[in-house]
């Protein structure tokens, strides 16, 4: 049964947690109500809460710019582009340690997490150079390349923890029942992995979409994403806040969406399975 | 029971994600150790020559290796302990009987889902500008002078930015972690007559040790290279006040174009990494037998 809760402490709690919620959502909301505001409003001191001209014209002019659908352009096919193929990639590999695990599969995970940690100023350099030489630098197939690279260790683990949950017994009841691989893969397991796939999926493509370090290293134009688009708004010239926060809410507002589905999921992702 | 069948299949499945993760490991530090022997400078070509472990003592003893080592050091620790200091309570409110909690739930957990050069820029212009930001606003009705964020407390101003980012992350999981408490216990230890605080103390907080350890090793590996926010804000100034080791690395890489010294220096990230990285693997590996 649960604790009896007084009434006072639930209206203390709940007042109090309102209000640091809003506390920290705040800085988004005001980049919300910023986007809404002239560029006049968006800068003036005392500042409008909600009692301002409201106008959709910096909507406008960021969608007139035809270089923001180019880079949000860039920034879906990047994330869903290196999302898609990790999957592929970690797909076969997580389930045949999960189902045919080894002596070494431990060692083996614990390796592939151990890639994760590298920074990745540590190896900046070659890849720059790399990159310079073989003519990647600043188109999207490298960038994809580096992030699903990036993001495979993350991939494995958690489709890894996923198949670990799917009971054994009924793989070997198809078995049993003459299923050869393929079938088993198709009719057994695929159905049972939908949850964890999609979770992984959905967790993946908000990482890959908000990757700041190599989108802002290796590219400059061509293949920009909304990252490295939003960023050449620190340059001095000129203060653009409301079509910044324009630009910006339009940056975030898709994945601040898949974000909040894939909250439960965010903590077994990136804490390899350490808490649950 | 795999037979020898399952078992070839397994290694099939499993050696593409191996190759592919071996040699985005190996190449690229290898061509960094390699690279961190010579003298290489993109705007000197053709100079390249063997020079041992020059790039290394040149690293080390510069200056502007010492300012960045503690700029980076202090930045990791502030954030950590903000974000942890301001997670537990968080959580433990959020643990709570709520009206509503799945909305608070969502505007605490939000700012983690935003990139980082909206929240680094957000923050610089929004709030923190001298004049017209909302913070200034907000002192003048106080009757304060306004603080120059990125002039006066820079190095302040990105861990300000960086834990905003990071607090819903450590309240997540802290959360996560008190909400698989055994609710019997703590009922048990109230029947007893201990006090709220004792049963914080001698329940949850023992509970919370294990997940307060993976935040801080996770943020610590994540926190080390902080470069967005520090690349759209200060660039790493005024002076180098608010340069870290993977801002100094860039700046040595692809601003003066010295190929060898930035190796070198990405060869110290990469051990102070794997430091935090050997901790890290530990505790994932206990869980993984368990």
């Amino acid at each position: 049964m649960a604790r009896m809760v007084t009434t006072r402490r639930k209206v203390i709690s709940t007042v109090a947690a309102w209000l640091v919620g809003f506390v920290i959502f705040f800085p988004i909301l005001w980049m919300v109500l910023a986007s809404f505001k002239t560029e006049l409003e968006a800068f003036a001191i005392p500042p409008s809460f909600l009692f301002f001209h409201w106008t959709t014209e910096n909507y406008v002019t960021v969608q007139e710019r035809s270089d923001y659908f180019h880079h949000a352009l860039n920034s879906i096919i990047i994330a869903g582009g290196s999302t898609l193929i990790a999957m592929l990639i970690a797909i076969p590999a997580a389930w045949s340690m999960a189902f045919s695990p080894t002596k070494r599969t431990k060692d083996i995970l614990l390796w592939m997490l151990s890639t994760k940690m590298m920074p990745p100023v540590g190896v900046l350099v070659p890849i720059y150079l790399i990159f310079r030489t073989v003519g990647l630098l600043d188109t999207r197939t490298g960038l994809i390349f580096i992030l699903c690279l990036g993001n495979l260790p993350i991939v494995i683990w958690m489709l890894f923890t996923y198949f670990k949950e799917i009971p054994k017994d009924i793989l070997e009841a198809a078995r049993m029942d003459g299923a050869t691989i393929g079938r088993e893969l198709i009719y057994v397991l695929t159905p049972m992995a939908i949850p964890g796939l999609a979770s992984t999926l959905l967790l993946n493509l908000i990482l890959a979409w908000n990757e700041a370090f190599w989108t802002l290293n290796l590219s400059t134009l061509e293949a920009a994403p909304l990252t490295v688009f939003i960023a050449s708004y620190s340059s001095p010239e000129g203060l653009f806040w409301a079509k910044l926060s324009a630009a910006s809410t339009l940056a975030i507002a898709p994945i601040l969406v898949l974000g909040w589905f894939s909250q439960r999921q965010l903590v077994r992702g990136l804490t390899f399975g350490a808490v649950k | 029971m795999a037979t020898q069948q399952t078992q070839l299949l397994a290694r099939t499945l499993l050696s593409p994600a191996v190759a592919l993760l071996f040699i985005w490991m190996i190449v690229p530090l290898a061509l960094t150790i390699y690279f961190s022997t010579l003298h290489y400078n993109l705007l000197d070509p053709g100079s390249e020559g063997f020079v041992g472990l020059d790039n290394f003592r040149y690293f080390l003893t510069d200056p502007a290796f010492l300012a960045s080592l503690q700029n980076t050091l202090v930045l990791v620790g502030s954030v950590l302990a903000i974000t942890i200091l301001l997670g537990v309570p968080l959580a433990l409110l959020l643990d709570q009987q709520v009206v509503g909690l799945s909305i608070v739930r969502l505007m605490v957990i939000a700012p983690f889902f935003v990139m980082p050069t909206v929240s680094a820029l957000v923050w610089k212009n929004l709030l923190m500008h001298p004049v017209s930001g909302l913070f200034a606003w907000i002192a003048k009705l106080f009757g304060l002078t306004p603080i120059d964020w990125f002039n006066d407390v820079p190095l302040f101003s990105v861990i300000l930015i960086i834990s905003w980012q990071w607090l819903p992350f450590a309240t997540l999981i802290l959360l996560t972690a008190l909400q698989s408490l055994d609710e019997e216990q703590k009922e048990a230890a109230e029947m007893d007559g201990a006090s709220a605080l004792s049963t914080f103390i001698y329940i949850t907080l023992p509970h919370l040790a294990r997940p307060i350890t993976v935040v801080i090793l996770i943020e610590t590996i994540f926190l080390l290279t902080v470069f967005a926010e520090i690349f759209v804000t200060t660039g790493g100034g005024p002076g180098l006040q608010t340069t870290n080791i993977a801002f100094l690395i860039y700046s040595q890489a692809l601003i003066q174009y010295d190929v060898g010294s930035a190796s070198a220096g990405g060869l110290v990230a990469v051990v102070l990494a794997n430091i935090v990285a050997f901790f890290l693997v530990r505790i994932v590996g206990r869980n993984l037998e368990a």
